[in-house]
């Protein structure tokens, strides 16, 4: 008997497949993922040149320049060492875009690999579903502060306690989807031909659960920015010589009377990198997985 | 109602049991030997031989652990380095000021989550609903440590309104409590309120699009009915569910904005622990407010049904 | 013949949409005697919903625009306030929808949908509309409708939830009652008891009755009279009788040839090509043309008019009284 190609049976998936072309077209026109875009694209650009386009070294002192407030010279004025705010603000992003980036990795290759195996293969589901329960039972921040208090205080630290706060989050966001598409006929049919299990999973399940893999990551990367400033806040994170936006709010929160920008620029900053994601995972959201989006006239 | 109360309640043991043994094994993580760590740099030998004794971390895994959950079964979380006193007696001497913070907190969410949602929603597709659009984006956008910090210098330092912190209790002030509390319920909400507005102005659309609604006009009801009385009473479905989220973000925010404002709530007891390595009192803190949390969600399930006739009178779920 | 109880005289209806503006409704009028019950009849999209919710005034005002004159017992409805318009609805026109299962809030009890409506339209206690409701439940056939009063949505069948509705559209007598597919959603034995009951109600409180189907099986069994209704436009109107026994619209005829048990002389069953035009860019002529076996080149030219065929029967075909005959083109 001849074999059947498996891909021919490949349906339409009752979440949006990835179709790069059509896809692109429609995030263009979503207001709120073209802004949220443009707004990171900047965020993103000035941090990663933060070595070329930094007026200073962030940790230069200059005593003699002190509590200078914004102006032309100083946009967003120095600190009580006299350290020029914008280079430490641009390294600072650098720091935190980072510490999410890596979060939002882990996030992408272990909720993954748990909602998959607990979506599709089902054997480890009860207890792994058990685990990322009682890990959800606390709250979150306060999870990763307790965490990162048994750690003890570094960039490393941030990360795997971030981590391990959001990935059963989004194991249980995959495994929802696996959980949906391994039912659709097409899976059925290809698993009817006798596809193996780790080539259904690999070519016809996971493609079909990117869509709101990526709208999840998006929002664990606003997470993770917002939840990096609280714990360096905390001082559990970088040490104070590597600034970023978290503790440049701790240490600008010292001064905050006499210097009221030290503290308000950082977290303007980490403002608008987490509305920049916010507006480009409701983007995703609309675009890429329709059925969460409420649209009634 | 009393069954399913049971019911969930019993539920509740073995995910109990999986949050206290994370809990426990979070003093694992410590790198190197906690004892030392507790002990800081400037301990003695024979101060970290006593701290090492005091936590058990002498004897094997398995009797540190059955000790743990011998001692959880009196209540018992183990005593603050710090405070010298039992941290079960440290948290609930504390519960009281972190209770009253977040349901004034809650209060404002709910309240003006609602409100905004539902005007937003009835004035869909207007400059009214892209307002509370973006305004609600930015809510959920902001650091809520950082808006405290904000709002102290606006309140505090700028207008002299409000005091930079501290704390008095409803029942001994309550011009006291709101002139305290105030800066502290708002920055922890703002976030909710962005959230609880989207998910309103979300669901009272999809409410207001849905056939019984049509049925409410179709009888001649005004429209104020057929808001506040028909698509309301759905909407509080789903807003419902959201309280069990909102007051996990809640308590997670109270470590930092308690410490921010100097409130003597289990936030800033959390806060200086970290600070001070005393991880009996993370350990115990931990617990018990995840402990709290699901006890809370319960309450939360249960008046799910007050809302909802569908699990009301089945008394399914 | 008295005079129309209502009476919808050149009704437009344009969305709002991607496409710009789309008339759903164009330019149609139908008329109802009181006690009459008329049927109007026509596939998804051909208007006909859209006509009934016109008159209820319940169209989304921003997204639609609506014109024509809607006259009810001499009022035009179009003229009406919203508040005046309240006073109706509920009241002197009752509507019933083809969803039973989701029309019902689900939050709250029955009894109290059904008080609720009478509360607010009559000067009446609580305690009296209680018990009006429980007679009204009783009239649609509810079985111990004083226990079920407290029932909530989710605890009846749809066919006892239509039932539900039903009486809540009645509780007012009103004098004509919208039911907009009233047994669609049903189980083929309950939308047979469902017919009879509205066919009963009808006589016993001597209302006119419009009722929107697509189901040829349900006007022959109800109506009166019968409009056919076909992308947004009258094809024909016509005493229920002659339309079955001289339809002159082929629409018509394809209609009854593709419904089972009208379609008696022919031994296959016959559905018609094609699908609805589109309302964004309809045909310049005749709507049905593009479908029709028995256009001209005429047809595709100008809009054809309602013209009177026999009593009280009209039809929009050029070639109607040819198609009436039956001698396929």
């Amino acid at each position: 008997m001849a074999a059947v190609d498996a891909d021919s049976l490949r349906g339409p998936g009752l979440l949006e497949r990835l179709r790069p072309g059509r896809t692109a077209r429609r995030l263009m026109r979503n207001r709120a993922f073209v802004l949220g875009a443009i707004l990171l694209t900047v965020v993103a650009v000035v941090t990663l040149l933060a070595p070329w386009i930094s007026p200073s070294d962030p940790n230069r002192m200059a005593v003699r320049f002190r509590f200078r407030e914004p102006s032309w010279e100083y946009p967003f004025g120095t600190d009580n060492l006299g350290r020029n705010m914008v280079s430490r603000v641009l390294w600072g992003g650098r720091l935190s875009l980072e510490i999410g980036l890596w979060v939002v990795m882990l996030n992408a290759v272990f909720g993954v690999m748990l909602g998959a195996v607990s979506g599709y293969f089902r054997r480890l589901d009860g207890l792994l579903m058990r685990v990322a329960d009682a890990l959800m039972a606390f709250p979150s921040v306060l999870l990763a502060i307790g965490i990162a208090a048994a750690l003890g205080p570094s960039v490393t630290t941030v990360v795997i306690a971030l981590a391990v706060v959001y990935i059963p989050r989004t194991a249980r966001v995959l495994r929802a989807s696996v959980l949906v598409v391994r039912e659709l006929d097409y899976v059925q049919a290809a698993r009817a031909c006798g596809a193996s299990d780790l080539r259904i999973l690999l070519r016809h399940v996971l493609p079909n659960c990117m869509a709101p893999l990526i709208v999840q990551l998006s929002f664990v990367f606003a997470y993770a920015v917002l939840s990096e400033a609280v714990l360096s806040f905390l001082g559990l994170g970088a040490p104070p010589t590597t600034p970023s936006w978290g503790i440049l709010i701790a240490e600008g929160r010292s001064y905050i009377r006499e210097a009221t920008w030290l503290t308000a620029i950082p977290g303007a900053a980490i403002a608008v990198t987490v509305l920049g994601l916010n507006l480009l995972g409701d983007g995703l959201r609309d675009v890429l997985d329709p059925r969460l989006k409420v649209d009634a006239r | 109602m009393a069954r399913y109360t049971l019911k969930r309640l019993l539920q509740m043991i073995p995910l109990l049991l999986l949050v206290s043994l994370i809990s426990f094994g979070l003093i694992k993580l410590v790198p190197g030997d906690p004892a030392v760590v507790m002990g800081g740099s400037n301990a003695t030998p024979a101060e970290i031989e006593v701290i090492r004794r005091n936590l058990g971390l002498d004897q094997p895994l398995w009797q540190q652990l059955l000790s743990f959950y011998a001692n959880l079964a009196r209540g018992d979380l183990g005593r603050s380095l710090l405070l010298g006193q039992p941290v079960m007696e440290a948290l609930v001497e504390r519960t009281p000021v972190t209770l009253w913070i977040s349901l004034y907190s809650l209060i404002l969410t709910v309240v003006v989550g609602l409100v905004t949602g539902i005007v937003a929603a009835l004035r869909h597709n207007t400059w009214v609903d892209q307002a509370v659009s973006i305004l609600a984006l930015i809510g959920v956008s902001l650091p809520n440590f950082w808006l405290g910090l904000m709002m102290i210098v606006l309140f505090s330092v700028w207008l002299g309104w409000l005091p930079t912190g501290g704390y008095v209790a409803p029942s001994t002030s309550l011009v006291g409590f709101l002139q305290t509390a105030t800066m502290p319920a708002l920055s922890l909400a703002l976030l909710q309120i962005g959230l609880l507005t989207r998910i309103t102005r979300s669901t009272m659309l999809d409410v207001l699009g849905q056939d019984y609604i049509r049925t409410a006009r179709a009888k001649g009801l005004p429209e104020t009915v057929v808001v506040l009385k028909h698509a309301l009473a759905n909407v509080m479905i789903p807003v419902v569910t959201v309280i069990g989220l909102i007051l996990s973000v809640l308590l997670s925010g109270s470590v930092i904005i308690e410490t921010i404002f100097s409130v003597p709530g289990i936030g800033s007891l959390l806060g200086n622990a970290i600070l001070r390595r005393d991880y009996p009192m993370i350990q115990g803190g931990l617990l018990f407010v995840a402990a709290a949390l699901m006890l809370l969600n319960i309450v939360v399930d249960v008046l799910y049904g007050v809302f909802d006739p569908r699990v009301r009178v089945d008394g399914r779920g | 013949m008295s005079a129309p109880l209502l009476t919808v005289t050149d009704l437009t209806v344009a969305f709002r949409s991607d496409e710009g503006m789309v008339t759903a409704v164009d330019r149609v009028s139908f008329a109802v005697a009181p006690g009459e019950v008329l049927g109007i009849v026509g596939e998804s999209g051909s208007g006909k919903s859209v006509s009934a919710l016109a008159v209820m005034g319940l169209l989304d005002k921003a997204a639609s625009r609506v014109s024509g004159e809607i006259l009810f017992e001499g009022e035009n409805l179009l003229a009406l306030s919203e508040k005046r318009m309240r006073t109706i609805r509920g009241r002197r026109i009752g509507m019933i929808f083809q969803e039973p299962m989701t029309s019902l809030n689900p939050v709250f009890s029955i009894g109290d949908q059904i008080v609720e409506t009478i509360v607010h339209h009559e000067r009446l206690g609580r305690q009296a509309a209680r018990e009006r409701a429980v007679a009204m439940l009783d009239k649609v056939g509810i079985p111990s409708a004083r226990r079920r009063l407290d029932d909530y949505p989710h605890q009846l069948s749809g066919g006892m939830r239509q039932r539900v509705m039903i009486a809540m559209a009645l509780a007012c007598s009103p004098k004509l009652l919208l039911a907009d597919e009233p047994t669609t959603a049903l189980d083929v034995t309950i939308q047979a008891q469902l017919l009879d009951l509205l066919r009963d109600l009808q006589a016993e409180l001597g209302m006119a009755v419009v009722v929107i189907t697509h189901n040829m099986g349900v006007i022959a069994e109800f109506a009166d009279r019968v409009s056919v209704f076909y992308a947004g436009r009258v094809a024909e109107t016509a005493p229920a009788e002659a339309l079955f026994d001289r339809p002159s619209h082929p629409y018509t005829r394809g209609l009854l040839a593709s419904t089972p048990e009208m379609a008696e002389e022919t031994d296959r069953l016959r559905t018609i090509p094609g699908t609805l035009p589109s309302l964004a860019k309809p045909p310049p002529g005749c709507r049905f043309a593009p479908r029709c076996d028995w256009a001209v080149a005429l047809c595709d030219a100008r809009r054809p008019p309602l013209e009177m065929v026999g009593e009280g029967h009209a039809s929009a075909c050029l070639r109607a009284a040819e198609v009436a005959g039956g001698t396929v083109a």
